[in-house]
């Protein structure tokens, strides 16, 4: 009996000591990645590439869920705006549940899927196959070489990902309360124009999928480093990038949140 | 200091010296003691798991040794800082047991890839090189295809080409003929012999293929348990009496290495036998 305690405690220290160790090596794999970053200025061709596959293809996943979410909060809206008769306000409600919250967070939610996931795949599979091995042997930084541009590639995208989203999701609200239910087109632009603020709503979000764009590249990117190299060990990391990453974008979204927008 | 004035280094491009490794708590190796002249092609053999290609990686200094010196061209590699070991490197080439090829990239751009980083050459003269690397292995032919293209052995033989697209003065080889066909078998071995004797390189073969590394290698060095039980050239080593050595080169099944694992009384593992009291 004491020893099954002593036992489950032991296993429980393990586990904390083992977390805090990842956390540590994590936190020092972020900054290898930041200053081994110097070498893109030089050549930007690297980040350019990586541009291409990390973000222009996850243009369309993007488009394409931000105008149904965008459909459904024009529908939904309307609905309870109607009651209290303020169905001419449906265009303020899209414009800053998109541009403050959903753009960002269901973008970064998205991108991690879709990117983030790609992401650990491929470099766990680069380590697997001793394709970074040979990149050290050669003596090329893997970490410069590799990590890196899809790093900044992931920042820069992300930003650009989350506006496209908000963009398409008012066109989306737009539909449905515009051009389905025929709430005045005028109504729906100019009090959305009147009431979105540039720094209070647009900008805070664009801070926020950026600081989510950092989060995500740096999870996909340390779990394909860190992962175990085989077939089980690299699917452990892309499920790992997935739950990380959603769980670090809704912890961070509550702590921005409050700061940005405390009244 | 990562220097010394050890004239050997002259005369052997490796010198390991009481070199002992450990993955956590498993010990790998136990005291190595190797040396590789220059322009010659020393072979490495031992049994699988023996510890062999985590000695290429502390040659490549992928691995810090818990105790004793690797020194490449009079550097102590385990002493040398980042940088420096980095240009050490580039003055090495490796060959991955797989090949270890960049799969996103054609064989041309493989094997032009170091040239690319290391060097301000322009296009068409990186163009010529990669061409004159590629006609060496024989996959001139194979510069346009991905490496999901190509067999097991093209593979390696362009990873072969990318390894001494610098001309490095140390070539390390990991497994070269393991799942070879009898032609790339023999392809393999008389490149490893050509290159090292045509670019003047010192070539490191850690292989357990016997017939094809006695047939081109200059000195032949026997691991087992972590240490070297034998060393010497191909036809010395090929009339050992030492009972591991024997056993090996001769692929005897009975001999100091046993053929079970250690395990428990087979008898009582299949219910045949009440387990002693």
């Amino acid at each position: 009996m004491f020893n099954a305690v002593y036992r489950s405690i032991g296993g429980v220290g393990r586990r904390v000591r083992e977390g805090v160790w990842t956390l540590g090596y994590a936190a020092r794999f972020f900054v290898a990645v930041l200053l081994r970053s110097g070498d893109l200025l030089r050549r930007p061709g690297l980040v350019l590439r990586e541009l291409y596959y990390v973000g222009v293809l996850s243009v369309i996943i993007i488009l394409v869920s931000s105008l149904f979410v965008g459909m459904v909060l024009g529908l939904q809206g309307y609905e309870t705006l109607k009651i209290y008769g303020s169905d001419s306000a449906l265009g303020v409600l899209v414009a800053l549940s998109l541009t403050r919250e959903l753009g960002p967070v269901v973008a970064a939610l998205l991108f991690a899927s879709r990117a983030g996931t790609a992401i650990t795949a491929e470099v766990g599979l680069m380590k697997t196959t001793e394709q970074l091995s040979a990149m050290e042997m050669m003596a090329v930084d893997p970490v410069a070489r590799v990590v890196a541009p899809r790093f900044w590639a992931g920042v820069i995208s992300m930003p650009l990902l989350a506006a496209m989203f908000s963009a398409a999701g008012i066109f989306g609200g737009y539909l449905v309360g515009v051009v389905l239910i025929g709430l005045d087109d005028g109504t729906f632009w100019s009090q959305m124009q009147a009431a979105v603020e540039w720094h209070h709503d647009v900008l805070n979000g664009i801070i926020k999928s950026a600081v989510f764009g950092v989060a995500v590249s740096v999870i996909a990117l340390f779990e394909g480093f860190d992962a175990q190299p085989t077939a089980e060990g690299v699917a452990l990391a892309t499920t790992r990038t997935v739950v990380v990453s959603s769980l670090a974008i809704l912890g961070l979204d509550f702590v921005l949140t409050a700061f940005m927008f405390k009244g | 200091m990562v220097t010394d004035g050890n004239n050997l280094s002259d005369e052997y491009l490796v010198e390991i010296e009481g070199l002992h490794f450990a993955y956590g708590g498993r010990v790998v190796l136990k005291g190595i003691n190797l040396r590789a002249r220059r322009g010659q092609v020393v072979a490495i053999m031992g049994a699988s798991g023996g510890g062999k290609t985590t000695l290429l990686r502390l040659i490549g200094g992928q691995l810090k040794p818990t105790a004793g010196r690797v020194r490449v061209a009079g550097k102590l590699v385990n002493e040398l800082k980042r940088r420096d070991l980095y240009r050490l490197r580039r003055r090495m080439g490796m060959l991955f047991q797989f090949g270890a090829l960049f799969t996103d990239m054609s064989v041309f751009d493989n094997v032009a890839f170091q040239l690319r980083e290391h060097t301000d050459l322009p296009a068409d003269m990186i163009r010529d090189l990669v061409l004159m690397k590629l006609n060496a292995v024989g996959l001139r032919g194979a510069a346009h295809l991905m490496p999901a293209e190509l067999s097991g052995g093209m593979a390696r033989r362009a990873a072969l080409a990318r390894a001494i697209a610098l001309d490095p003065e140390l070539m390390m080889y990991d497994e070269p003929f393991t799942g070879l066909d009898p032609i790339s078998l023999g392809v393999a071995g008389n490149l490893i012999r050509k290159l090292t004797d045509t670019l003047g390189m010192t070539s490191l073969v850690v292989t357990h293929d016997v017939k094809e590394s006695f047939a081109i290698c200059d000195y032949v060095y026997i691991m087992a348990n972590g240490v070297i039980a034998a060393e010497g050239r191909p036809e010395d080593i090929d009339k050992s009496d030492l009972p591991f050595v024997r056993q090996f080169v001769r692929g005897e099944i009975d001999g100091p290495v046993p053929f079970h694992l250690p395990a428990p009384d087979y008898a009582q593992a299949l219910g045949l036998e009440q387990p002693h009291v």
